[in-house]
């Protein structure tokens, strides 16, 4: 009986297309643009000036406050210039913009293909290199990863679980890294463990990578502490709170972090950045991006320089294919769509999803049947189409008082509900307004 | 036997009731509670609207409020305006201050045939979630979104959307600038100006807070900052903040220059008579006196 969360969830279909092809390096594009802003915090500020030229891992951006981190040029060449983009989320920030020349690394990265396993640095030099070089949560969520290791006193971490489930359909870059960069990525789960100073880790991958649980099964006894677990497949397994409940049955209460049930979550894509940022001194200036779609010529899984626009990722997977209807960055469930493809990849990029034209659009909306369909489906155990019908009519004191802001906005009440309602798009809509009104309430 | 029964009965219920009445009539003295007459008069001379304009949940609130105010500052009827305000402020012996009648005007002229559509949005017909989500189907994210939330907020049908334009129109005659519509926008584009004479109206129908080549780029009649608004302007009217111009409504004296001047066309002139060839239109502007 494989494990798994107990409430909610859904599990629509699979579309692994990019399973079997190989991460391939997609040569260094033209020109990149680098927003300020790729994680969660505050932006990073632009420490180059229009016209330097910056190599290959130089630093570009540097963190403010805490809850931030540095950001690094992709590519070596001329700042071209610093201005605002339209970025994944739809609106202008700032990027820097990049024009290559050469491909010129800065000389502290390795570069050689040596995997180092043994760990010299201590648990806060790992935490400091984490910074420097600009780690996030390359799950999708981009927190910065030195904040998640630097636990406050007065609490205590005991185990570190690592999140190799991939649950949203069509993605597989994780899947592939985890095949070709198994000891890479356990090497990186060592550093995690010593930067937490934890003794054990666990590291939850879905049944449908069996191959990727059997091969980093095989790899696990040579790296003390770690075990492998196979989960029953089950979308959103790889949400926090989700994957802590189906690993270790601990349950985080509402409006907790996972530090307060002790315990930490990392993405195997973190995991392999902290490997190559601690070993290698690489910054994070590249990450694997599946480029995906059942009309694409040549869908695949490529490694990227952070900046490159998705419209060069398309062209390298067979170009735009005629019946699309909508480009997706990230999974078809969370990501979000994007108009215009020169729009940057940046760290929090797990894929680019093509859906043809039928397929993406969306179903006519009905009246609400009460079939409660939505209720069980939330791995949260709200109640979606309340947290619906009151944001629509703008009482948003109930909505908190519902826990609207527990929302981790999945998507299955949309998934699953057969009128069509759009109960996700309110949700959101409560859920910033719950969060600004909780934000001013603070102010005062 | 049978009118004895009926004649208890009466009599019975008659007391019954008549106890009752005496001891609810001391309830009533002994817990009444006073309300000043006049709130209920004030009340039957305002719109009865409950719009919320001025501020208060409805229009018995703002009579109470009127009621037991020391002064009427700040407190005014949109709706009822200088006429309404001035019964009442007769009524309560107070004075009436000078509503100036507004109208609403929306900020933004980006039709698709200036303001091309870059995506098609699918998702429910909602300005909030919509502007939650991103720029909008234009690259401009500062302009309308045309999914009608101000229509649906107007209580006075004094709005419409045009689905050609994708814009929503305002029905000068109906608007009572209750602000409704300001309040319902997420882009805050819906602006309540003074009324002229004759509804005239000169202002920017821009928000777009870019600069001039990006702003351009999204929208053709967007404002592109270039300043030759503000330098033929004789009245110090118009002034540019955030890449925006802005005119006056005091200081405006309609004499419609900034008008032709504007490269984008981003000013708009209404109910205006049409222009006549330009050596008299000079000479009509001159003589013609300010409107106000």
């Amino acid at each position: 009986m494989l494990k798994t969360f107990p409430t909610g969830g859904v599990h629509p279909p699979e579309n692994k297309l990019t399973a079997d092809a190989t991460i391939e390096c997609l040569p260094v594009p033209q020109g990149v643009a680098i927003p300020v802003l790729q994680h969660i915090g505050s932006p990073s500020v632009v420490v180059v000036n229009k016209g330097d030229y910056v190599k290959t891992g130089q630093v570009i951006a540097q963190s403010k406050g805490f809850v931030s981190t540095n950001i690094h040029s992709s590519v070596s060449g001329k700042v071209n210039r610093i201005d605002s983009i339209i970025d994944a989320t739809g609106y202008k920030q700032t990027a820097v913009f990049i024009e290559t020349e050469g491909d010129e690394w800065i000389d502290t990265i390795k570069r050689d293909k040596d995997i180092i396993t043994e760990i010299k640095l201590s648990s806060d030099e790992i935490i400091r290199k984490c910074l420097e070089s600009g780690i996030v949560g390359l799950g999708g969520a981009t927190f910065p990863t030195h904040v998640k290791l630097t636990v406050p006193s007065g609490k205590k971490c005991d185990i570190l679980l690592v999140n190799g489930v991939e649950c949203e359909p069509y993605l597989t870059a994780d899947h592939r890294l985890m095949l070709e960069k198994g000891e890479e990525i356990l090497t990186g789960v060592e550093l995690l463990m010593k930067a937490l100073n934890v003794e054990r880790a666990m590291i939850g991958i879905e049944a449908n990578k069996q191959d990727a649980v059997s091969h980093l099964t095989r790899l696990a006894p040579l790296f003390p502490g770690i075990s492998v677990h196979a989960l029953k497949v089950k979308y959103p397994q790889g949400a926090e709170k989700q994957l802590i409940k189906a690993l270790i049955n601990r349950e985080v209460p509402s409006g907790r972090l996972p530090l307060d049930v002790g315990t930490v979550v990392q993405n195997v894509g973190t995991a392999f950045a902290v490997y190559e940022a601690v070993q290698k001194n690489k910054p994070l200036i590249e990450r694997v991006v599946t480029v995906t779609g059942r009309s694409l010529s040549k869908p695949g899984n490529y490694l990227v320089r952070i900046g490159t626009p998705v419209a060069r990722l398309i062209e390298a997977s067979g170009g735009l294919p005629e019946d699309t209807g909508k480009i997706i960055l990230g999974g078809p469930l969370m990501g979000k769509a994007i108009s215009n493809t020169e729009v940057p990849v940046t760290k929090g990029t797990s894929g680019i999803v093509l859906l043809p034209g039928n397929e993406s659009g969306r179903m006519e909306i009905s009246r609400c049947i009460r079939c409660a369909k939505c209720i069980e489906a939330c791995a949260l155990n709200l109640e979606a189409y309340l947290l619906m019908t009151l944001s629509e009519k703008g009482l948003f004191e109930r909505a908190e008082r519902e826990r609207i802001t527990d929302c981790m906005e999945c998507g299955s009440c949309s998934y699953t509900c057969p009128a069509g309602r759009p109960l996700l798009d309110y949700i959101r809509l409560g859920k910033t307004t719950v969060m600004k009104m909780v934000r001013e309430r603070a102010m005062k | 036997m049978m009118s004895s029964t009926v004649l208890i009965t009466i009599i019975s219920l008659s007391l019954l009731a008549l106890i009752s009445a005496v001891i609810l009539y001391f309830i009533a003295r002994k817990f009444m509670v006073f309300e000043d007459p006049r709130i209920d008069e004030v009340q039957a001379m305002l719109p009865a609207a409950n719009c919320g304009g001025c501020g208060f949940a409805g229009c018995r609130n703002f009579a109470e409020a009127l009621v037991n105010a020391e002064s009427f500052d700040k407190l005014i009827c949109p709706v009822g305006g200088t006429e309404i305000m001035g019964s009442v402020a007769n009524f309560l012996g107070k004075e009436a201050p000078l509503v100036d009648p507004a109208v609403a005007v929306l900020l933004c002229n980006g039709t698709p045939e200036f303001r091309p559509r870059t995506s098609v949005y699918t998702g429910p017909a909602d300005c909030r979630i919509l502007h939650n989500l991103y720029t909008g189907e234009t690259d401009c994210g500062y302009g309308c979104l045309g999914k009608g939330d101000c229509v649906r907020a107007c209580t006075f049908d004094a709005m419409y959307m045009n689905a050609e334009a994708g814009l929503p129109v305002i029905i000068d005659e109906k608007c009572v600038a209750c602000g409704a519509c300001v309040k319902a926008c997420p882009r805050n584009i819906i602006e309540l100006r003074k009324r002229a004479k004759k509804d005239r109206k000169i202002y920017v129908s821009c928000s777009n807070c870019d600069k001039g080549g990006p702003a351009r780029r999204a929208c053709k009649v967007a404002c592109i900052a270039c300043g030759k608004c503000v330098k033929v302007c004789k009245f110090d009217a118009i002034t540019i903040e955030n890449n925006l111009a802005y005119i006056d409504v005091k200081k405006c004296t309609f004499c419609r220059k900034c008008v032709t001047e504007c490269p984008t066309n981003c000013i708009l002139e209404i109910n205006f008579p049409p222009r006549k060839p330009s050596v008299e239109v000079q000479t009509e502007v001159l003589s013609d006196n300010p409107v106000v």
